[in-house]
């Protein structure tokens, strides 16, 4: 038995908040390179779903690394960030280093991490956290399928971050791109940075690749560093290994106007 | 008729087994000079007594361990036994320095009689590592006088045994004691026996009141009054249903009921609820308890009645109401101060994340750590370790507070240290230069990594000063040599070898963390 509270359900947002995502028309976030934030209509939008799946099951560390640089770069340090986990990835992944939160420019004192025992109990807190609003970033790590991610969940998180203009970061290893209500979808992999002096290894490189986005463009490839400093990406020179794809301009121009809603 | 039981915990007995077998004595400042203000039982048998100067004790017992004393703390810890006394009845009172008055009248008999009642008094404050003298009286003045001057004789009756207290119990000061035994008063009885006008005359009316204080001869003045703590009335709200109710919207009413009832008690007292229990007492004798607990102190009956929601969602059996319940008990456990606040009259707007962004975090953090359980919300604050493992501490959320700031790394570095981190560190297989070399390739969940770059090592000590002689070498644990590694595919690790070859003959790899 359930004691239901008739006038209190449990997931109701608390009050007055349900119309504060549409109020704050944040701009995206510009990930500092030319070429991404146009292939992006401006950069990361907030209020959306953004996917990133790591490449290999080895390069978690640096899909992980991507969102945590995402999260501290859309917040500026200045809002909270929560980061929900399954349990299976600190066995498999590691635990979570403030230093090395800090070593990538971010505050990890504004940010709470959330340990969960199974999917459905992460989604429900990631969803909870989303429509109180009061965060600027919601990261969920997955591990694996994550079947109870599907069209239906994804939608109602979609719904929640839009309501609320808080941006939600999908983690996912070991997993296969599923269709999900996400704005954009990635694929991350670590890539070589470029060597310090005595040859030791540089700024934190990733290799994006843009698996699908609404109404835009897929299929492209960066190579990205990361430049603690002042939060923003640079493009990494690449002399050879990996050369991005010349860019195309966006079929159409989603900076203009707002964006289509799927799903 | 008071019967005052009086007991002495004198401050001495705290300080049990500080230091071995040397005596014990706590010192403080008097004019300028340290002097003794009270010793343990050792030394009062080496003759060392409360007053010495500390040269002169340090003279005649050279180990005598001498401590600072803390008054504030000892007035702390008469209340706190006090407050342990206010079981036994509910007037309690405070002979300040190191005496507590209890008056038994009317409860003695719920022990059997009063000499068990003292017993039971004695045997809780020996828990609380208390040695006591104690004394029953009619008057409190006189349980005090006896249980501080009695000279063990308990076997006369109560008026002989105050008639034969030094005069020192009337509690004079040392000039007018030193004139009565001067005067050949050496007793309480001696006192009593002259007229009262006559030592009014020398030694004032003061020493007349104490006197009738004592002996109970009240010559027309009542007995002072007690001055008694007051007791603390718990934060518990209660309703009882003249049917057993089984409805579940009656319940959801009555539980929204005592929490305003538990609101307006809390807002009277300028306090917020930290913890919250909610009793079900079932028809039938069953009984299930709810426990609750906020990150913030709150008087927000809603708020509190959602977490009552989430904690019965994730209840592994749930609520049974069975043939009804009787009755429902709200009990506030903890309760922090918190003042009234007077909201913004712009309607905050100041910060980005709008006004009450900490009231929203709050609330979600106390929802999350009722559903998941409150060591699933983890906030992490710095640790002043440089062995990497130890250098963070994850502090549940619902504890509330913003946690320290980390120190910002230096600019224009690469990161120093991984994002995360094994614990317990990955054995990997390495080659790599003997003695002191980076690896060339190592062997992580049997797969070969080629090494393109690396930076190191740093090397980590071992904390030696934690062993007994680990400042020896070979004594202390190992050092550790971290190397940061990126393999060819543009990963990057951090390595580190566990001892160095002067250490151990053949010291083993490990893999600690993943960089970005």
């Amino acid at each position: 038995m359930r004691v239901a509270f008739p006038s209190f359900p449990a997931n109701t947002p608390a009050g007055g908040l349900e119309n504060r995502g549409q109020a704050t028309g944040r701009p995206p976030w510009a990930t500092g390179i030319a070429h991404v934030d146009t292939a992006l209509g401006g950069g990361f939008a907030h209020g959306r779903i953004h996917e990133f799946y790591a490449a290999e099951p080895d390069d978690v560390a640096a899909a992980a690394g991507f969102v945590a640089t995402l999260a501290i770069g859309t917040t500026g340090n200045a809002r909270p960030v929560v980061w929900l986990r399954p349990r299976q990835a600190v066995r498999a992944g590691g635990v979570m280093q403030g230093a090395g939160w800090a070593e990538l420019g971010g505050a990890p004192e504004t940010c709470l991490f959330v340990l969960g025992e199974d999917t459905k109990s992460l989604l429900r807190a990631g969803v909870d956290a989303l429509r109180s609003g009061g965060f600027g970033v919601v990261v969920i790590e997955g591990w694996g399928a994550m079947r109870e991610l599907d069209l239906t969940a994804s939608r109602r998180l979609s719904l929640a971050a839009e309501r609320s203009g808080t941006l939600l970061l999908l983690l996912r290893t070991g997993a296969e791109p599923a269709p999900s209500a996400a704005e954009t979808r990635w694929s991350v992999a670590s890539a070589p940075s470029q060597a310090l002096a005595a040859n030791a290894p540089g700024a934190p490189t990733f290799d994006i690749e843009l698996l699908r986005r609404k109404s835009g463009l897929s299929g492209l490839r960066w190579r990205l560093e990361w430049n603690r400093d002042q939060c923003t990406f640079r493009d990494a020179a690449v002399s050879g290994a990996v050369v991005p794809v010349p860019l195309r301009r966006p079929a159409a121009d989603a900076g203009a106007g707002p964006l289509r809603r799927a799903g | 008729m008071q019967e005052p039981d009086r007991c002495a915990a004198p401050a001495e007995a705290a300080g049990d087994g500080a230091a071995g077998d040397a005596p014990l004595a706590f010192v403080t400042k008097v004019r300028n000079a340290p002097r003794l203000a009270a010793v343990d039982a050792r030394a009062l048998a080496l003759g060392i007594v409360p007053g010495l100067t500390l040269a002169d004790a340090r003279a005649r017992q050279p180990d005598l361990v001498a401590v600072g004393m803390d008054e504030s703390a000892d007035r702390h810890w008469l209340d706190d036994l006090a407050r342990q006394c206010m079981d036994f009845s509910p007037l309690v009172s405070l002979a300040r320095p190191d005496g507590i008055t209890i008056d038994i009248t009317g409860v003695a008999h719920l022990f059997g009689s009063a000499e068990r009642l003292a017993e039971a008094v004695e045997d809780r404050l020996a828990q609380a590592g208390m040695t006591l003298r104690r004394a029953i009286a009619a008057t409190a003045d006189a349980a005090q006088a006896l249980a501080r001057h009695a000279c063990a004789s308990d076997d006369a009756d109560e008026r002989t045994a105050i008639r034969a207290l030094p005069v020192e119990a009337l509690g004079l000061d040392p000039l007018a004691t030193v004139g009565l035994q001067r005067a050949g008063l050496k007793t309480v009885g001696d006192v009593a026996v002259r007229p009262a006008a006559s030592i009014a005359a020398r030694f004032g009316a003061g020493a007349v009141a104490a006197l009738h204080g004592l002996t109970g001869d009240a010559g027309g003045s009542a007995p002072r009054p007690l001055v008694t703590l007051a007791p603390r009335v718990p934060l518990r709200f209660e309703r009882r249903f003249a049917e057993p109710v089984t409805h579940q919207d009656t319940i959801a009413r009555t539980l929204l009921d005592l929490l305003h009832e538990a609101a307006a008690a809390l807002a009277g007292r300028a306090l917020g609820g930290r913890g919250f229990r909610l009793m079900l007492f079932r028809s039938d004798g069953a009984k299930r308890r709810l426990d609750i607990a906020t990150s913030a102190p709150t008087r927000d009956p809603a708020l509190v009645l959602r977490l009552f929601d989430e904690r019965i969602a994730t209840l592994a059996d749930p609520l049974d109401p069975g043939f009804g319940y009787d009755s429902m008990t709200l009990t506030v456990r903890v309760a922090e101060p918190l003042e009234a606040l007077q909201p913004a009259l712009d309607c905050g707007g100041s910060g980005e994340a709008g006004p009450d962004a900490d009231a929203v975090l709050a609330e979600l953090i106390d929802r999350l750590s009722t559903r998941l359980g409150p060591d699933c919300l983890r906030r992490l604050a710095p640790r002043a370790s440089h062995i990497p493992e130890q250098g963070q501490l994850a502090l549940p959320a619902i504890h509330g507070g913003a946690p320290l700031r980390w120190p910002a790394p230096p600019p224009g570095e690469p990161p120093m240290r991984p994002l995360f981190l094994f614990d317990p560190p990955q054995p990997v297989e390495v080659i790599a230069a003997v003695p002191d070399g980076p690896p060339h390739r190592f062997r992580w969940r049997r797969k070969s990594h080629e090494v393109r770059l690396y930076e190191g090592p740093e090397r980590i000590a071992a904390e030696w000063w934690k062993h007994r002689g680990g400042e020896h070498d070979g004594k202390g644990s190992l050092t550790r040599d971290y190397y940061r590694i990126e393999d060819v595919r543009g990963r990057r690790y951090w390595l580190f070898r566990h001892g160095l070859y002067d250490e151990k003959p053949d010291p083993r790899w490990y893999l600690h963390g993943l960089f970005a």
